[in-house]
């Protein structure tokens, strides 16, 4: 994912706390991804109107780590969601 | 002793049998509950609220026609109410444009839309329902113009699978983010239709090369799951993802299934909702732990390195063709029966002619049975 896309959760696709497994998931269409801490990290700064490049930035600062590190760790995991049609970008 | 079960994911709600069409592969019970005993609003909220509480966080809404239940507003609400995400499995028919505002507003999260074919010559024929085709393609524009989450459902068989190519573009063109390329399965009434509708060896193959290639140009744009066509399989396939572990179905009559063709085996005996929890249900009853797990299998399944990758395959599909529900499978290339399998396939998918056996709707219970 580049710096400057905007990534945003499509209709249909919501994070949700499952307190019977005490997990967040990502729910989608006829389906459920757990998430892990620095999956649901990065989707909580993803709001629809903020770029990858400053939801990184955030997530260095408030994490204390190399902002090249955060958009190694969640390029990968996002583009993921991209190809499941779990993911918008614009 | 097994280590406990963990809780399920999914639940199918099968809300009635009605249907006003009659695909000859619908996965329903050849024997249909009546409409007389199908459960109330009240039932399957507490259904819903149970389901919820139990860990289910998947629920989708089908049938028959879901649709054909007056309350599927009220149904939908509810079910969002108890936390869960609802999934509409529908055929169109019975969804005006207004029914889907209503259905907005109560919350649905998603729609998956079956495909009987990519015309209508073809699609009415397989629905057995003239004028369906041109009602679904309506259905469409409304459910565009909504912004509902899409998902196809292209049941392939011998005679269509022709038209892969064209249900692709259709999904995009209807803005799907998903299609589920489904060779039928064969339980229910399909069992009944394999010399009609089994596909030949040679359409499996290329059936799967096409979606193989589709898969990727179409990455990023459309998701295809894919469900390939087991007879000519060498590997069978993880059944509801393992026997009570992922899924449950509750039947329109309020019996909890571990998977939609569990009835098929005669000594399986199944609670109901009315008369206990769905939790103890899941955890407790005779039917879930029939096939949990792997102490039930003998060999060749008991001593093999994919027993827990595919759990022996369908306990439906060696039932009706082995004989046995804890027999291995018989799509399995280790099954004694494999071969036998594979040559009748072959001879059912050789009937050009075979007429379809269409699925016939449930009646009333007043109904002499027939």
């Amino acid at each position: 994912m580049l710096a400057q896309e905007i990534p945003s959760l499509p209709r249909g696709v919501r994070i949700y706390f499952d307190s019977v497994r005490d997990k967040w998931v990502l729910l989608a269409p006829e389906r459920a991804v757990t998430l892990d801490q620095v999956g649901h990290a990065i989707l909580n700064e993803v709001d629809g109107h903020r770029c990858f490049g400053h939801i990184t930035a955030i997530l260095s600062e408030k994490y204390n780590a190399p902002k090249e590190q955060i958009a190694e760790d969640s390029s990968g995991f996002l583009d993921a969601l991209r190809a499941r049609r779990f993911l918008d970008v614009i | 002793m097994q280590a406990k079960a963990p809780p399920p994911i999914a639940m199918l709600a099968e809300l009635t049998h009605r249907c006003p069409l009659s695909c000859p592969y619908c996965s329903n019970p050849v024997e249909m509950a009546k409409l007389d005993s199908e459960l109330d609003t009240e039932t399957w909220t507490r259904v819903f609220q149970e389901a919820a509480a139990l860990g289910v966080l998947q629920l989708h809404l089908s049938g028959g026609e879901p649709a054909s239940r007056r309350d599927l507003v009220a149904l939908v609400k509810s079910a969002r109410e108890a936390g869960l995400y609802t999934n509409l499995i529908t055929s169109a028919i019975g969804l005006s444009e207004r029914r889907l505002n209503d259905l907005d507003e109560a919350g649905l999260d998603h729609i998956q839309l079956s495909l009987q074919g990519t015309d209508a010559v073809m699609a009415d024929k397989v629905g057995g329902y003239r004028g369906g085709f041109d009602r679904k393609m309506k259905t469409v524009e409304w459910i565009k113009q909504i912004g509902f989450p899409l998902t196809l459902n292209f049941v392939l068989h011998r005679h269509n699978a022709h038209q892969l190519p064209r249900a692709l573009e259709l999904a995009q063109e209807m803005g799907a983010r998903r299609i589920e390329v489904a060779t039928v399965q064969f339980h229910g009434w399909a069992l009944k239709n394999r010399d009609a509708l089994m596909p030949t060896r040679e359409q499996a193959q290329q059936v799967t090369q096409l979606v193989t290639e589709a898969r990727k140009i179409l990455k990023g744009q459309l998701v295809i799951d894919y469900v390939p066509a087991d007879y000519h399989d060498d590997y069978p396939k993880r059944c509801m993802g393992g026997w009570g572990t992922t899924g449950l179905n509750v039947t329109p009559d309020g019996q909890v299934l571990p998977c939609h063709a569990a009835q098929s085996i005669p000594h399986l005996t199944f609670d109901r909702v009315q008369d206990k929890p769905l939790a103890d249900i899941w955890y407790n009853s005779s039917a879930f732990n029939a096939y949990r797990g792997t102490g039930w299998m003998s060999d060749p399944c008991k001593s093999c390195e994919r027993k827990t990758i595919d759990f022996g395959g369908c306990r439906c599909q060696a039932m009706a063709i082995v004989g046995d529900a804890s027999a291995t499978d018989p799509v399995c290339i280790k099954s004694p029966l494999h071969r036998a399998l594979q040559d009748q396939a072959n001879e059912h998918a050789a009937n050009s002619d075979a007429p379809f056996f269409y699925r016939i709707s449930p009646g009333k219970a007043t109904e002499p049975a027939e």
